[in-house]
């Protein structure tokens, strides 16, 4: 059980209404939460940004929902996850998925580590309400709520 | 039978599509071994691959391929995905 669970959502790895102009500054919002938690380096962050430099916008994987991540690598120190909520969603420039409401963040200390996560968020999200909910939750402890998560 | 799912690091979003394909075709009782990638993994993998399953971004990238390759749009629907399986399988 230890193992497919997500890792935990401190009050730190959770902005609400979160102030961004574009995605990179949404992105740079999620990196600072992982950041804060102690799941990663700062360096975490513009690791996230390149990602979505080089590959494009496919980290909008559901309408509303960006999942930002970059590999496994010295710069994260440990299993994590960020949630940021947007004040005003951004657009990452994906066809279909586009205005990006929530931004969840992770960090996974390996790959099999990192594959595990993506599941377990699978089983969260998949056809699920959890985006609207997490656009609308107003504490961290909502956040947690939805997504199973301990503090 | 061999299903890719791509996307940038092969970890990320491909790991999503991989346990969403997987459940949806157990529920269609189809037999198959999914695969999350990278693009730099593509060469390798592509030749003896059925289906691959990504995002827009990517279909370019995969180039010309005898493999069905199935644009994913939102990765949380698994109806989507299982209506865009049997159509390729079917």
């Amino acid at each position: 059980m230890e193992n497919t669970a997500l890792p935990p959502l401190p009050d730190e790895a959770v902005l609400l209404s979160e102030d961004a102009r574009d995605w990179r500054e949404a992105v740079a919002a999620a990196g600072r939460a992982l950041t804060a938690s102690g799941a990663t380096d700062a360096g975490y962050a513009v690791d996230m940004v390149r990602m979505i430099e080089e590959h494009g916008p496919y980290v909008v994987i559901a309408p509303g929902l960006a999942l930002a991540h970059a590999r496994p690598g010295p710069a994260v120190h440990r299993d994590g996850i960020a949630i940021v909520s947007l004040r005003d969603p951004v657009d990452f420039g994906h066809p279909y998925n586009d205005p990006v409401r929530v931004v969840l963040a992770l960090a996974g200390g390996s790959s099999a580590r990192h594959l595990q996560l993506v599941a377990e968020i699978a089983n969260i999200f998949n056809d699920s309400d959890a985006v609207e909910r997490l656009a609308a939750a107003t504490s961290a402890d909502e956040v947690r709520g939805i997504l199973g998560a301990s503090a | 039978m061999k299903i890719l799912t791509l996307c940038g690091a092969g970890i990320g979003t491909s790991g999503i599509l991989k346990v969403n394909a997987e459940r949806v075709l157990q529920r269609l009782g189809i037999t198959a071994t999914v695969v999350a990638i990278d693009a730099s993994m593509l060469e390798s993998e592509l030749e003896d691959a059925q289906v691959v399953l990504t995002g827009p971004e990517f279909v370019e990238r995969i180039g010309r391929t005898f493999a069905d390759v199935i644009v994913v749009e939102n990765y949380f629907d698994t109806a989507e995905l299982q209506r865009k399986l049997e159509d390729a399988l079917g």
